[in-house]
C-alpha cells in the first residue's frame, strides 16, 4: 500500500514565554517517524499530555514541525501555497462537537467546508447531501443543532468533513464527551467510512476498545514514539502499558491476569475472541 | 426560564413567506417598520395590522410561537402604553389626583400597543421563516455596496452567523453553571436587585471563560475547514430573486400605498 501521510524526524515544541520574558521550550513532539499508508484506520494512544493533539494538528500543517517534516501524499504540510489544498485533503474533528458546528442548520453547517473551497452550488448541495447519508444525519439536514444529541451533533461535523471529499480524516477524541449510545454511533459511523469510501482514519482516543478496532495502534509516549503495531500484539503488551498509564482492553486484561500477569503475545482484544481464549484455558488445566 | 427567548429561532418549512429571498424579507421588513410608524389615523392603523397578521398566519410557524416571542416584552409593552395614557393633551375625560386620561391619551396608548405588538410580530417572521445562515447572507448582500467605504460586510456577516448559533449554546450553559452554583449553596432568585446582581457575577466568570476557551477551538476547527474569509466563497444556497419575490414585493408595495392613502383621505386621530 501506498504512504499517505510520511512523518520524518519530527521534533516540536511550543514556545511560551513565561512573566519575565524568557522563552520556555518545551519539546512535545520528539523525533518521530512513521508513516501513514492509504486507507489505514490507525488509532493513536498516549496518557494525557503526550501530544497527540498536536500531532494531529501536524497531519494537516496547523502546527508544522520545528525539525524533519511532515509529507501528505508528497507535499510538504508547511507549504504555504497549498494550505487548502492539504486542509481538505485530510480533515480534523474535535472532541467538542459543540464547538466546531459553525451554522445554526445541520445541512448549512456541512457546506461550510465546501462553501469556503468555492465550490459550485450545485455540486455543494450533492456533496452535502452525500456527506450526511454517509453518517445517517440526512433525516435531520434541518435541525438547529442545539436540538440534537452529543452523537448526532459529533456525526454532523464529521459530515461537515466529509463534504470537503477528504482522503484522510484525523478525530481527536470524538467520543471523549458522549455517552455510551452516542459513542457506538459515531464509531460505526467511523468504521463504515474507512471500509465503504475507502477513507484513511487516524482515530485518537483514550477508549481501548475503540482502538482494538483499528488496523494498527501507535502509542506515544511523552512525544515519543513506544510502538507501533496491530493491537493484538500492542495490547499484549500489559506490563508495558500500565508502566506508561495506559489501559489495555477488558478482555486482554481479563486474559492476562487468569494468566496470572505472564506476558503472551496473543491476547484476545474482543469479546468473542475472550471467550474462546478462557474456554482454551479451562479445557487445558 | 432561559429557554423562553427565542431570539434567532428558526422554524424550518416551506410556506410562501419561508420561500422569499432575504434579501426581500429584510428590505420589506424595513419598510414594514416605516410604514407601522407612519400610521396617522385608525383605519390605516387597523389596516396594517390585519396584513402583519395575515403575514403570520402565511408564514405556516405555530401561532404559539409568536405568542412566545410577545410573552417577553409584554411587560414593557403594557408599560409605554400606560405611561401613554396618562400623559395625554387636552381636556380629562376622567381624573384621579393628578391622573388624568384624555383621548389623545387614549389613543396615543392604542397606537403604541398595536405599533409594538405588530413590530415585534413582523420581526418574528422574519427570524422565524429565515435560516440564519440566510438571514447574514441576505445582510451581506444588502450591505456590499459598504465595502466601498473599507467595512468588512463578510466579516460582520460571518460573525452574526456565529453569535445566533452559539445563543442556544451559550443559554444552556448559563443554565448549568447557575445550576452549579446553586448547589453549592448560592441563591439567585432572592434578595433585592444589588444582591441579585452580585449573585450573578459568579455565574457570569465562568460564562466569559468557556466562552473565550470555545471561541479559540471554533476559530482552529473553522479553519481546518479552510476557512479563509469571504474572498472566493462560494453559498451552497445562493440568492436569486424569484417570481414570488416580485409578486410580494407588489403586494406589499400596494399596502403601503393603502396605509398612505388611508393617511390622507380620513382625518387623523387626536394625538
Ligand atoms: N497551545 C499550547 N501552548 C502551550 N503548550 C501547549 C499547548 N497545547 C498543548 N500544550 C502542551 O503540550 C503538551 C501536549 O499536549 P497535547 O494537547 O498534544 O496532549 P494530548 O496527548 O492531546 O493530551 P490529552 O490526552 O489530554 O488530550 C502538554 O504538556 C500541553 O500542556
Ligand atoms: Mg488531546
Amino acid at each position: 500500500m501506498d504512504n499517505f501521510i510520511e512523518v520524518k524526524n519530527v521534533t516540536f515544541g511550543y514556545k511560551d514565554y513565561d512573566n519575565n520574558n524568557i522563552l520556555n521550550e518545551t519539546c512535545v513532539i520528539n523525533n518521530i517517524s512513521f508513516n501513514v499508508r492509504k486507507g489505514e484506520f490507525l488509532a493513536l494512544l498516549g496518557h494525557n499530555g503526550s501530544g497527540k493533539s498536536t500531532l494531529a494538528k501536524m497531519f494537516n500543517g496547523m502546527i508544522t514541525p520545528d525539525k524533519g517534516e511532515i509529507l501528505i501524499e508528497g507535499i510538504r504540510s508547511d507549504d504555504e501555497d497549498r494550505k487548502y489544498e492539504i486542509r481538505s485533503k485530510v480533515g480534523l474533528v474535535f472532541q467538542n462537537p459543540d464547538n466546531q458546528i459553525v451554522a445554526s442548520i445541520v445541512e448549512e453547517d456541512v457546506a461550510f467546508g465546501p462553501e469556503n473551497l468555492g465550490v459550485p452550488p450545485k455540486e455543494i448541495r450533492e456533496r452535502v447531501d452525500e456527506a450526511l447519508k454517509a453518517v445517517d444525519m440526512y433525516e435531520y439536514r434541518n435541525f438547529a443543532p442545539h436540538k440534537l444529541s452529543g452523537g448526532q451533533k459529533q456525526r454532523t461535523a464529521i459530515a461537515g468533513i466529509i463534504a470537503m471529499q477528504p482522503d484522510c480524516i484525523v478525530l481527536d477524541e470524538p467520543t471523549a464527551m458522549l455517552d455510551p449510545k452516542g459513542r457506538a454511533e459515531v464509531m460505526s459511523t467511523i468504521k463504515k467510512l474507512n471500509k465503504e469510501k475507502n477513507i484513511t482514519v487516524i482515530l485518537i482516543t483514550h477508549y481501548m476498545d475503540e482502538a482494538a478496532a483499528a488496523d494498527r495502534v501507535i502509542v506515544i509516549d511523552n512525544g515519543d514514539l513506544l510502538i507501533d503495531d496491530t493491537p493484538k500484539k500492542v495490547f499484549s503488551h500489559v506490563k508495558l502499558l500500565k508502566e506508561h498509564g495506559l489501559d489495555v482492553p477488558q478482555s486482554a486484561e481479563i486474559a492476562y491476569m487468569l494468566k496470572g500477569g505472564k506476558e503472551n503475545d496473543e491476547l484476545p482484544i474482543n469479546r468473542h475472541r475472550c471467550v474462546e481464549y478462557i474456554v482454551e484455558l479451562l479445557n487445558n488445566n | 426560564m432561559l429557554s423562553d427567548i427565542t431570539i434567532g429561532q428558526f422554524f424550518p418549512g416551506n410556506s410562501i413567506i419561508h420561500r422569499l429571498d432575504p434579501r426581500i424579507k429584510l428590505v420589506l421588513l424595513l419598510s414594514f417598520i416605516v410604514f407601522i410608524f407612519i400610521t396617522g389615523n385608525y383605519f390605516s392603523l387597523s389596516f396594517i395590522f390585519i396584513f402583519v397578521l395575515s403575514v403570520v398566519i402565511m408564514s405556516g410557524v405555530a401561532l404559539k410561537m409568536y405568542l412566545k416571542s410577545l410573552k417577553a416584552i409584554v411587560y414593557i409593552v403594557l408599560f409605554t402604553s400606560v405611561i401613554n395614557l396618562l400623559y395625554g393633551r387636552g381636556e380629562p375625560i376622567a381624573q384621579l389626583g393628578i391622573l388624568k386620561v384624555t383621548v389623545s391619551g387614549i389613543n396615543n396608548a392604542v397606537f403604541v400597543f398595536i405599533r409594538i405588538v405588530s413590530l415585534i410580530l413582523i420581526s418574528s417572521v422574519l427570524t422565524y421563516t429565515t435560516s440564519p445562515t440566510q438571514l447574514t447572507d441576505g445582510m451581506e448582500r444588502l450591505m456590499s455596496p459598504l465595502k466601498v467605504f473599507k467595512i468588512q460586510v463578510h466579516e460582520i456577516a460571518m460573525m452574526m452567523t456565529i453569535a445566533l448559533r452559539f445563543i442556544p449554546t451559550l443559554l444552556d450553559e448559563t443554565e448549568k453553571i447557575m445550576n452549579a452554583q446553586k448547589a453549592r449553596g448560592a441563591s439567585m432568585d432572592s434578595g433585592n436587585v444589588i444582591q441579585r446582581i452580585k449573585a450573578f457575577i459568579p455565574v457570569l466568570v465562568p460564562l466569559l471563560v468557556s466562552s473565550f476557551r470555545r471561541a479559540y477551538e471554533l476559530a482552529t476547527a473553522m479553519e481546518c475547514r479552510c476557512y479563509h474569509g469571504g474572498d472566493g466563497r462560494t453559498r451552497m444556497k445562493s440568492l436569486h430573486l424569484k417570481k414570488a419575490d416580485y409578486i410580494s414585493s407588489a403586494v406589499c408595495v400596494i399596502a403601503f400605498c393603502g396605509v398612505v392613502a388611508l393617511n390622507i383621505i380620513l382625518p387623523a386621530a387626536e394625538r
